[in-house]
């Protein structure tokens, strides 16, 4: 019997379970979908969980639970709080753009909070099994969430090819996990790291290599994907939010708990497969993202060179590379939330606002919000005085650090290739005579969180000590 | 925390851009009032600044510093020296005639014009003040989006693909330099350019250090081959970009030049001078050849922008081949104070020529020479600056043009007779195609009757011509206090290349 005591750390992630719960319940008895009920009954439980996660969650010392299956450690706390306001903003941004769709039900806000608590396993996860279960949870919620817009047949497809794509690899963890749980006969990830300092089984390359796959799969890093196009276009825009910006928090926190805690004790079999991933990664995703006329599509081939950078960090194994790599995966989600939030907020009831030639003029139509679509896209191009360029410049200190010259060279290369397609919509948006279109009427208070959002990736930009510094703390 | 100075004409001029901004066209009449009272207001805030500087040291003065991000050991570091007070100047001083030249001509979206160009100057003075190269990098980049919003938006038919072409460009050139400045940091351990200015480097490090500075600098100075993206972003450029395009940004390279790549790498500028040297003269000769043909006007200016920059990277980089030849470094001095020299006059001839096109567009909307002719006739004031400016441009004695080049030619005597015959060569084709332009534009019969109905300057233009023009003489007649202000630095900097950099042992 283990005692309550224990469990106080993993009081955040009992609360989403009963916030789910809750949300479905309500939603069985009242027509919740009305005037934005749900979303406010949302809004308030991961305003709690938040607290929770701050008053319980934080780790300040490193602490495991339920038998070592479960770690709360600085790192845990800082990725949950940030896993938490960025779904409150996707929740805000995602109001309206699902009302005037017909998608009120509560059930798209329980799928959000499953993943989310998908997410909160990941980042705490200190065993095998744990990071299993958080992919699952985290995965099968996203798979639903696709397909949520029932009557799209975009969406129907994307959700199809995102599931089948999704089995394949986390049957591919699967493997690699059963094959590193045989040659070191423990799934603890404490206990591995210990193990394979020591070993040098064949197995374990080719474990680790499975490993690897799935991660670059979650990433969606070349060559695996293809899945993250199709998606990110057929999603409704709301979801493509979720993917892009919150479940990148997942992400990261599957590879920093598996590969540089779990496989601490062999970093060169991991860390030259990330950094070819990365190259390819860099290369295809900014080279094919100057071929698409659809923004949602444009901004999924900027993820993939985006993760390129993300995993540039790790493949240096050293510390200072995962701290760069936080840092980036932090600054991302931040210009991310925004730019689909400017689509989703500029969507209107029959119109998506997706395509880049629907950005023609919207600096006449909407100076304001085609001005923090300029900062997102300089700051996501990397260009100071903007987060996106910090981010950028520490994984290519990083990089230099560890000796790596020749990656930092292409991945600056790669950002110059990157910029153009950016600037395009800059382009578009400013040196382009306005496109016959009315013009939307976002509310006030969610124009104004986007505005928050911009403001911050500004700050963030002038005065990045404090999300660098946290980065250095909370990884080390 | 104490605000100095050279902070205040930073943000000054930024926060009057963004209050300008927030005016909007609505309110287009204050946005206007508000730039124009921000940019004289952070000129006045200059004098001050030179009134301080103390040119009897070559030290940094007005210092600033300030914890700006203790994870990269980076500094908000400020002040300036001999180098970087005159382009400070400059940039201060264009800014003003761009503002009343943009004042009724610009009917479209006028207040995001001027917040442009505010915000511009703020960070063009952060680029020459910034004593932290990260810094230093963050200002140089940021530079980058007002400049390609200003070509973008009010710029001619071929907007999006000039400035396309220019941001790509020399954000490709840049990049590589933070490759540079990242490696120079890890090993210095900080990001101040002081601290990479002293470290010790082996040839293999420079080299590569050297090329990758080398490729920002040159394209933003720009040097041949790489200045290909200039004629089209002037041309496009409304008048106000070309201005400080010209005037000021051309300088960055230049001064990049000066501050990083010559004492950061002196042994790799050593060996490889003969590559900068050779560059410079085919700028000098070759682009001066190429604007001799050009048929539109602000082409003409753009290439022969190019070919005086040539002269800069010229005398900054004949160093080496002085004391070789002459043994002693006396003689040196003057490529570098020309270099400066002709940095500063160009910034105001170059920018007053393009202000002068601008009069020109804004009455005939055009800039091809050949709808042009006879506009004395009509314009005699007016077509008298043009005449003082374009004799200017072309180096004739009494007018600042002359003191750089004449600098620099002294300076390629000492170095080489080839060097200084061919570098002389632009005092003829200079003359050649600036007498020319004038020839065909101003002088003549009037050429059609869109000629005979242009009207002469009104106060506005006469004003801004008229200060740029005074300014252009006095440099000319009088240019002991430039150069009083910039010697003790220069000799510092001097001393600085003909020291060995390479770890002994």
């Amino acid at each position: 019997m283990m005692p309550l005591g224990s469990m106080t750390a993993a009081i955040p992630e009992i609360w989403l379970t009963f916030s789910a719960c809750l949300i479905l319940l309500l939603d069985v008895y009242f027509d919740t979908g009305r005037r934005g009920f749900n979303t406010m009954i949302t809004l308030l439980m991961l305003a709690i969980g938040a607290i929770l996660t701050s008053t319980y969650g934080m780790g300040l010392q490193r602490e495991l639970l339920f038998n070592g299956l479960y770690v709360v450690d600085p790192l845990a706390g800082f990725l949950k709080l940030a896993a938490l306001v960025a779904m409150a903003t996707t929740v805000f941004y995602s109001q309206d753009y699902l009302n005037q769709r017909g998608m009120k039900g509560g059930e798209y806000q329980v799928l959000c909070v499953t993943a989310l608590l998908g997410i909160f396993v990941l980042i705490s996860a200190n065993s095998l099994l744990t990071v299993y279960l958080g992919i699952e949870l985290l995965s099968l919620s996203l798979y639903a969430m696709v397909a949520f817009d029932r009557d799209s047949g975009i969406a129907a497809e994307a959700a199809i090819k995102y599931f089948v794509l999704g089995a394949i690899a986390s049957g591919v963890m699967l493997y690699g996990m059963s094959m590193l749980y045989g040659i070191t006969g423990t799934l603890d990830l404490d206990r591995l790291s210990r193990f394979a300092a020591h070993s040098h089984d064949a197995g374990l390359i080719i474990g680790v290599a499975f490993v690897v796959v799935t991660i670059a799969f979650k990433f969606g890093a070349v060559p695996f994907h293809m899945w993250v196009p199709d998606v990110y276009q057929g999603a409704p825009t709301s979801v493509t939010l979720y993917i892009a910006a919150v479940s990148n928090l997942g992400s990261f926190a599957l590879i920093i708990r598996l590969l540089t805690h779990g496989l601490a004790g062999m970093p060169t079999l991991w860390t030259q497969m990330l950094a070819a991933v990365a190259v390819l990664s860099l290369a295809i995703g900014n080279v094919v993202a100057i071929a698409q006329t659809n923004l949602k599509r444009m901004l999924a081939y900027s993820s993939i060179a985006n993760a390129g950078f993300v995993l540039l960090g790790f493949s240096t194994g050293q510390v200072v590379g995962y701290q760069a790599s936080l840092n980036f995966t932090v600054a991302y989600v931040l210009t991310t939330l925004a730019s689909f939030g400017t689509v989703l907020l500029l969507s209107r009831k029959d119109f998506e606002h997706e395509e880049i030639s629907d950005f023609r003029g919207l600096s006449t139509r909407d100076p304001i919000m085609a001005a923090l679509m300029l900062v997102l896209m300089f700051s996501t191009a990397g260009v100071p005085p903007f987060v996106g360029f910090w981010a950028k410049l520490w994984i290519i200190q990083a990089l230099l650090s560890s000796g790596h010259v020749w990656l930092a060279t292409f991945a600056v290369l790669m950002s110059v290739i990157g910029a153009f397609y950016y600037l395009r919509v800059v382009w578009y948006m400013f040196f382009e005579a306005p496109a016959e279109r009315p013009a939307s009427e976002p509310r006030a208070s969610v124009r104004m969180i986007l505005v928050l959002n911009t403001l911050a990736v500004v700050a963030l930009g002038l005065l990045p000590n404090a999300l660098l510094s946290i980065c250095q703390r909370v990884i080390r | 925390m104490h605000i100095g100075l050279l902070s205040v004409v930073i943000w000054l001029p930024i926060g009057g851009g963004l209050l300008t901004l927030v005016c909007g066209d609505r309110f287009a009449r204050a946005g206007r009032w508000l730039a124009l009272l921000s940019s004289l207001a952070t000129l006045i805030l200059c004098v001050p600044i030179y009134l301080l500087f103390d040119d009897r040291t070559s030290s940094f003065q007005l210092i600033e510093r300030a914890s700006w991000i203790p994870v990269l050991h980076s500094q908000y570091a400020l002040g300036v020296d001999g180098i970087s007070l005159p382009l400070i100047l400059l940039t201060a001083f264009m800014t003003v005639p761009v503002i009343i030249a943009g004042w009724t001509v610009i009917e479209k979206r006028p207040s995001q014009y001027f917040a442009a160009f505010l915000i511009m100057e703020g960070l063009m003075i952060g680029v020459f003040a910034a004593l932290d190269s990260l810094l230093f990098y963050f200002f140089w980049e940021a530079m980058l989006i007002p400049m390609f919003v200003i070509i973008g938006i009010w710029g001619g038919p071929r907007r999006v693909y000039a400035t396309l072409k220019f941001f790509l460009y020399t954000f490709l050139g840049s990049v590589l330099m933070l490759v540079a400045l990242v490696y120079l940091y890890l090993k210095t351990g900080d990001y101040s350019i002081a601290s990479m200015q002293s470290l010790p480097l082996t040839m293999a490090e420079q080299r590569w250090i050297f090329f990758a500075f080398l490729i920002a600098f040159a394209v933003k100075v720009p040097m041949w081959p790489v200045h290909t993206w200039l004629p089209d972003a002037h041309v496009e450029a409304p008048t106000g970009g070309s201005v400080i395009l010209a005037a000021i940004m051309l300088k960055m390279g230049g001064y990049g030049l000066l501050r990083f790549s010559l004492p950061i790498t002196p042994d790799a500028s050593h060996a490889l001078d003969w590559l900068i040297v050779s560059m410079s003269l085919i700028a000098v000769i070759y682009i001066a050849f190429v604007a001799l043909v050009q048929q539109d006007m602000k082409k003409l200016v753009a290439y022969s922008s190019i070919a005086h920059m040539g002269f800069v990277t010229l005398g900054a980089f004949l160093t080496f081949f002085i004391v070789s030849a002459s043994g002693s470094s006396r003689g040196a001095i003057n490529g570098l104070d020309g270099a400066m020299a002709q940095m500063i006059s160009h910034g105001l001839i170059s920018g007053a020529m393009f202000l002068c096109i601008g009069v020109m567009y804004d009455r005939m909307h055009t800039r091809e020479i050949s709808a042009y002719g006879g506009v004395i006739n009509v314009m005699p004031k007016f077509a008298g600056f043009m005449v003082l400016f374009a004799l200017a441009n072309s180096g004739l004695p009494g007018t600042s043009g002359f003191v750089g080049e004449f600098l620099v030619i002294l300076a390629s005597f000492k170095a080489s007779f080839w060097f200084a015959l061919m570098a002389a060569t632009i005092m003829v084709i200079g003359a050649a195609y600036n007498l020319w332009l004038v020839k065909r534009v101003i002088y003549g019969p009037v050429a059609n009757d869109h000629v005979a109905a242009m009207k002469d300057l009104n106060g506005r233009e006469f004003l801004v011509l008229g200060v740029i023009a005074v300014s252009v003489l006095l440099l000319g007649v009088f240019p002991g206090p430039m150069l009083k202000m910039m010697e003790a630095t220069m000799q510092h900097l001097l001393q600085q290349i003909l020291m060995s950099k390479i770890p002994v042992g």
